[in-house]
């Protein structure tokens, strides 16, 4: 049994459905993203969890219990919410203290409880500061403390990073999975942003109109996507239209030249048209040396660079279709013009298979 | 660019005397009561008048109760509809500005004909019971500043995610109004506090209709019946609607200085 279980949970708001048969197991210590476009139910599944709103159907149950009913001031969850959400009437020290004194535990404990927690996180001189006397970054860090002062059993956090600039959002992700890991907290997370749910996650549920499309680890869920939609959603895709030549070798033709694809072409039969996918990263520009033999070769000309930093995003237009592809940035070399002729390769591994019709 | 600043000084000054000039002729006419010098002799005579005394201490005492049943019935439903019933804000709008379009004489006979002796509310029969009515019925006066200034301090501070904040921590409502919303909006709540005592302090209607000593009967027949006096209370009434909306600056800008720091 998961420490989390989140069973055939639907949501309905008058006549619309949010969330449909939602299903999850989530086991102690684990930290789960929550992650999908705006309005996929999210942070639906994640007030559910916390509370604030209850499920037309199915069940929740934490640590065995279930809590399905339970308000949010039983349930013993912590949540950091997007906006903050710290006291503005209160000193940092005070919203650490916040729950503590709710809970009637005694003085000195939450006096050594909330130093504890603003030396965790790096803050302790903040302690008799108002939240408007501090940054974005640094409010966030306090509204962790408080979520994390009581020892809840499960850790929300709903689109935390989004407020703050590039640059905090980075290190301020590192500190979470940090503490996270360091305090062992079973944490669910929910973001828009792929990158910070690939980059911190132990998991990832990628939701879509009310469901999970696909539950793994932000390997499984970057290489080997189980339907278009997570596909398309997580990191960048060029997709490319063919038709099947032969489904069981996976030969397809696009535009006047042929590939391969290793995985097979589900349902697909010849003369079907089709849709696959190439990460960028997955193609590279042939440098006057050909691929090895067996790679697929698609010849057409750089239709636009955009210069990314350490990396330049190139692409590369084949009759009807587009390629993007990445290349490291190299000083010292001349960059890809636009309108020269070149080979883009690639392996029949790479090649991601998204559809296929008559 | 010049042009448009005199242009607005030149507005500026002719509102200013607009006001100015008028007060300044009652004072100054309020001064002239001993004949052939300036003196306080008019604010001498109403500071002595027990009459004076009585009404202002009634209307000052009806001013606080009408701000305690004031805040008592609006904070919690500003609330409400914010955190709960949203849908409901139109309504709850539209209702509170009632008393702005409805003259105060048409409300207090409908309070006379609901609550006369003989009615099942017999809220006229006796003195205190009449108090309590005047005291309902200047909460009604009061009820679209009131809740204006709360509804507008509550949007201010995201109540809801303050009180979901708060009862994921584990609080239960009255911790979370008392410890986190009210401590939030008592700038509002001051402001919609100090509207009222001014609106409270110099209302006539009401309190003449319904036959209770307050300040503004009183103000109505010292001007009717004497010449410097009704000018020195003008003044005084002045002062205490000034020093009412200056409060509310004060507090107003005390809380800006304290978060620009």
């Amino acid at each position: 049994m998961a420490f989390l279980e989140i069973n055939e949970v639907r949501k309905q708001f008058s006549a619309n459905i949010v969330v449909k048969g939602f299903n999850l197991g989530i086991e102690g210590g684990e930290f789960l993203s929550l992650l999908g476009p705006s309005g996929c139910g999210k942070t639906t599944v994640l007030r559910m969890v916390a509370g604030f709103e209850s499920p037309t159907s199915g069940t929740i149950r934490i640590d065995g219990k279930d809590v399905t009913n339970l308000r949010p001031n039983q349930r013993n969850v912590g949540m950091v919410f997007q906006a903050y959400a710290l006291f503005p009437n209160m000193t940092v020290a005070e919203n650490v203290a916040f729950g503590l004194k709710v809970a009637k535990r005694p003085a000195s404990e939450i006096k050594s409880r909330v130093d504890e927690m603003l030396q965790m996180i790096k803050l302790p001189h903040l302690a008799d500061r108002y939240p408007y006397q501090c940054s974005g970054g640094q409010q966030q860090r306090v509204a962790l403390a408080r979520a994390l002062a009581q020892k809840p059993k499960v850790l929300l956090l709903d689109e935390p990073l989004s407020a703050l600039d590039a640059k905090i959002r980075v290190s301020l992700r590192e500190e979470i999975r940090a503490l996270q890991k360091g305090l062992g907290i079973t944490t669910i997370f929910v973001t828009h942003d792929q990158e910070e749910a690939l980059s911190m996650s132990d998991r990832i549920v990628v939701m879509n109109e009310g469901r999970a499309e696909q539950v793994g680890t932000p390997f499984e869920i970057y290489n080997h996507p189980q339907t278009p939609f997570v596909a398309n959603f997580v990191g960048t895709l060029s997709v490319l239209k063919g038709k099947v030549l032969d489904a069981a070798s996976g030969r397809i033709q696009i535009g006047k030249s042929e590939i391969v694809a290793s995985r097979k072409l589900f349902q697909a039969n010849a003369g079907d048209t089709c849709s696959v996918a190439l990460r960028p990263e997955a193609a590279v520009l042939e440098n006057g040396h050909a691929a090895p033999t067996g790679h697929n070769r698609l010849a057409g000309v750089i239709d636009d660079v955009s210069f990314l930093g350490s990396v330049v995003r190139v692409r590369v237009k084949i009759d009807d279709n587009a390629i993007s592809l990445d290349t490291f940035n190299n000083p010292s070399a001349v960059p890809p013009q636009p309108g020269a002729p070149v080979v883009v390769s690639f392996t029949p591994n790479d090649v991601l298979v998204l559809d296929g019709s008559r | 660019m010049k042009q448009s600043k005199i242009g607005s000084w030149i507005a500026f000054i002719i509102g200013t005397l607009y006001f100015i000039v008028p007060l300044i002729g009652t004072f100054e006419f309020s001064m002239r009561m001993k004949r052939g010098e300036y003196s306080f002799e008019a604010y001498r005579v109403v500071f002595s008048d027990p009459n004076f005394q009585q009404t202002f201490l009634y209307s000052t005492l009806m001013g606080l109760i009408t701000i305690v049943i004031g805040v008592v019935l609006v904070v919690p439903t500003a609330y409400f509809i914010q955190l709960r019933l949203p849908r409901l804000r139109p309504v709850v709008e539209f209702i509170t500005l009632l008393p702005l379009v409805m003259p105060a004489i048409v409300i207090v006979f409908g309070y006379l004909r609901l609550y006369n002796s003989s009615s099942w509310i017999p809220l006229t029969a006796n003195a205190r019971a009449t108090d309590l009515l005047l005291a309902f019925s200047y909460v009604t006066l009061a009820l679209p500043y009131m809740y204006r200034a709360v509804e507008t301090g509550m949007r201010a501070i995201d109540v809801r995610t303050l009180t979901e904040a708060a009862e994921v921590l584990g609080a239960k409502l009255p911790t979370i109004l008392f410890k986190v919303i009210f401590p939030n909006v008592r700038v509002a709540i001051l402001s919609g506090a100090f509207l009222t005592f001014a609106i409270v302090i110099g209302e006539f209607t009401m309190a003449s209709l319904l036959n209770r000593p307050a300040f503004g009967p009183y103000l109505q027949l010292i001007g009717a019946n004497r010449a410097y006096e009704p000018s020195a209370l003008a003044i005084i009434a002045f002062l205490i609607t000034w020093a009412c909306m200056g409060l509310i600056n004060v507090f107003g800008q005390a809380r800006q200085m304290k978060r620009s720091t």
